[in-house]
């Protein structure tokens, strides 16, 4: 495998050829030869372990159907008579193993971030999105093509749903011209198809998504915006502006809050005076969904893609989530929570495994001995 | 392309063997990581016990002064009950109590205009954002309430009491939203004070001095220094003055005036400056950026003629545009050539381009050369 730095690798990246100079000193000694060789250790970790194993094995016919129902933790309706389908819904195999592979790509890739900012190959504020990838998988499955999406600057995962090629956002990441935003914008500010970014100013986000769903209506059709943040957000002035003119101008807002309990060091329930986040808008309806189970957040945007899409005005989806890391790379994450509760999370609440179990409970794969 | 054995995807990630890698040296590997200059320590200001601080240190420092003896103060902010992201309030609700220091919600303008409400009814109200680059949405109650209570109220009410504190400055990876200097945005602002640091020392005679002050003062801390920079500092209580440059180097030929982090720069740029051309160089801290020491800038481009002010902040609207129009109208006739401004270019702060962005040694060094050979 080893190659030298004047030979091409092929690996459908970007190549670097015959690249002699080092790269800018404050950036650490990564030279061409060290490019190439994380690009393709992490091409094989994204691509390659996401799809272990366990879903390569051939099932057996007779013991794997192609879909099942399933009930889901019930939502919480804030102004709502009747909310997003929780008992019997439909997930098929197809779908369930889409999630599987999307939210362990996601997990992976935050995995591989993290290894190269210790290693300084990073650097920067890197904001890792592990443990709550349920919620962008599943709200990407319910959105159409052209529904437009904005969310803070925890978007690795979004940059991956909306279309972004992992080597693209760990060469953003690394400050590349092969970067999805040509190295300018680094880790809080990807953009795609429709995907606004990306926003470094918490709660800065949420006027724009209401003004590119005024956009949207304006042009006369029935996409919506997904305007997403964070429960530290949730107490930021601007947010209420965007409330009142959603819900004034009747716009296809679906506001998400992220709520993974923590605001960079402060609980929840230490920067709120109510926790309860869907029902902060008010006036504007809410649902309280189970953030780490990525079939309830399809459900719950399914909802509302209809709901806003056929002009009844926004709604707050309050996505209950918690995160691994810290608040960013620079932040260990355990000064102001325990080690105990990270681990207690992961092991009963993990979407990831949660799905796993659905997967074997719902027999779409066989049990592994 | 062939499968990589499962060991090697322990993601070494950094080569066995790299052909390109010079052996380096401890100094190379220092040059590699270390910022753009090197902290020079200086002597403590006042005479007194002192202890070992760097910047942040400095800080908790007059902030544990302040608590101490005036029992109005409270200190609020984003994180700041657990010490804060950089650690400038580690120890002080534990010592003087949760109820004096605590978290916000993540509100800036909530937190300001909070903040001006504490100082407007007499207590010492210390208000930290948590990076300067967040300081925007404060903006309106800065520029609207705080800076025009006195006025408005004809002396009836003023606040004072209240000083914000917000870490700023390039960092060397900050990016965007983590890198900005905004002191010139605040400077346009008649009726608040805003003060910039040079180091530990100055931190804490600086920020004592704002706390006390009779106006409502921003006190921006450059980030890069909180750990980088470590001297003697006085543990007891001491202010410097407000509103009065300091002149760290004399020189005859041309006039450095920087401050913060830039400071540090520049003093080498005098060093190479006196090396490579002869020149000798007059270097000025300004502290206090609003309202800005006139005469200690005026007599110093009086006596060498030149003029160069270097700052991180864009150049368009930045700082140096205002100083150089008050020397060039006080000094027009003393000048032996334009004032020089090396700045910031005009563009967001950069994520992988801050390097040739920021105005370093040899940007500084190059305007010098320049002055030099008008």
């Amino acid at each position: 495998m080893a190659k030298g730095p004047n030979d091409v690798i092929p690996v459908g990246l970007t190549t670097v050829q015959n690249c002699n100079h080092t790269f800018l000193t404050q950036f650490g000694d990564l030279n061409c030869y060290c490019y190439n060789n994380i690009m393709l250790m992490m091409q094989k970790i994204i691509f390659r372990k996401a799809t272990s194993s366990f879903l390569q094995r051939r099932p057996h016919s007779r013991s794997i159907v192609s879909d099942a129902t399933i009930n889901i933790t019930p939502f919480k309706l804030h102004r709502f008579d009747y909310g997003p389908s929780q008992e019997n819904v439909t997930l098929t195999r197809d779908d369930a193993l889409s999630f599987y592979r999307s939210m362990q790509r996601i997990r992976r890739l935050e995995g591989a971030a993290s290894t190269l900012y210790k290693n300084k190959i990073i650097r920067g504020f890197c904001h890792l999105y592990s443990g709550q990838e349920a919620i962008c998988v599943g709200l990407r499955a319910a959105m159409r093509d052209d529904d437009a999406i904005i969310t803070a600057y925890r978007a690795h995962g979004w940059a991956l749903m909306m279309g972004e090629r992992p080597e693209s956002i760990l060469a953003e990441l690394t400050g590349r011209v092969t970067g999805c935003s040509k190295g300018k914008g680094g880790s809080m500010h990807m953009y795609g198809t429709n995907f606004y970014g990306g926003n470094g100013i918490v709660g800065a986000q949420t006027p724009l998504g209401t003004g590119v769903a005024f956009a949207l209506k304006y042009a006369g059709t029935d996409r919506v915006c997904f305007t997403l943040y964070g429960d530290g957000a949730a107490n930021q002035g601007q947010l209420f502006e965007a409330f009142n003119m959603a819900a004034l101008w009747q716009l296809p807002v679906v506001f998400v809050c992220e709520n993974n309990g923590y605001g960079m060091g402060t609980s929840a329930d230490r920067a709120a005076a109510s926790t309860a986040y869907y029902t902060r808008g008010d006036y504007v309806p809410g649902i309280w969904a189970d953030g780490m189970d990525v079939l309830a957040m399809r459900e719950a945007s399914r909802f509302a893609i209809d709901w806003c899409g056929s002009g009844k005005g926004p709604l707050v989806i309050e996505a209950a989530t918690y995160r691994y890391h810290g608040h960013s790379m620079s932040d260990p994450g355990s000064s102001y929570r325990s080690r105990e509760e990270i681990q207690q999370v992961r092991e009963t609440r993990d979407p990831i495994i949660n799905l796993k179990k659905r997967l074997v409970d719902t027999h779409f794969l066989p049990r592994m001995k | 392309m062939a499968l990589l054995p499962a060991a090697a995807i322990s993601l070494r990630l950094t080569p066995r063997v790299n052909p390109l890698r010079r052996k380096s040296s401890p100094r190379q590997q220092t040059l590699r990581n270390s910022s753009h200059f090197t902290y020079v320590p200086e002597a403590p200001p006042v005479p007194g016990e002192t202890q070992r601080m760097n910047l942040f240190q400095s800080v908790t420092s007059a902030l544990s002064n302040t608590l101490e003896t005036d029992p109005t103060a409270i200190i609020f902010g984003e994180d700041v009950a657990f010490g804060g992201v950089f650690r400038c309030t580690v120890g002080l609700a534990a010592k003087y109590g949760k109820e004096r220091v605590f978290n916000t919600p993540l509100c800036e303008q909530g937190i300001v205009g909070f903040g001006i409400g504490v100082a407007v009814a007499g207590s010492t109200a210390i208000a930290e954002i948590q990076f300067a680059d967040y300081i925007y949405p404060a903006f309106d109650q800065v520029v609207n309430e705080a800076s025009k209570y006195r006025y408005r109220s004809g002396g009836d009410f003023d606040c004072g009491r209240l000083t914000i504190r917000a870490p700023s400055g390039a960092v060397g990876h900050g990016a965007l939203y983590h890198s900005q200097s905004p002191e010139a945005f605040f400077a346009h602002v008649p009726g608040v004070r805003t003060v910039v640091p040079r180091g530990p020392c100055q931190a804490k005679g600086l920020l004592l001095a704002c706390i006390q002050d009779d106006n409502p003062c921003i006190f921006f801390e450059p980030k890069v220094l909180y750990r980088s920079a470590v001297e003697d500092v006085p543990v007891e209580s001491y202010t410097l003055p407000l509103g009065k440059a300091e002149v760290l180097i004399e020189g005859r030929d041309v006039t450095l005036v920087g401050w913060g982090t830039q400071v540090q720069v520049l003093r080498e740029v005098c060093q190479l400056a006196e090396e490579r051309l002869g020149a000798d160089c007059e270097l000025i801290d300004l502290r206090t950026i609003a309202p800005w020491d006139v005469d200690t800038v005026c007599n110093s481009v009086s006596k060498t003629g030149r003029l160069i002010v270097a700052h991180e902040a864009p150049i368009t609207g930045g700082h140096a545009g205002e100083i150089s129009s008050t020397v060039q109208q006080h000094c027009f006739l003393n000048l032996e050539a334009p004032i020089s401004r090396v700045c910031g270019w005009d563009t967001p702060f950069p994520h992988i381009h801050e390097p040739f962005y920021i105005p370093d040694k040899w940007r500084c060094f190059e305007a010098v050369r320049k002055l030099m050979n008008f």
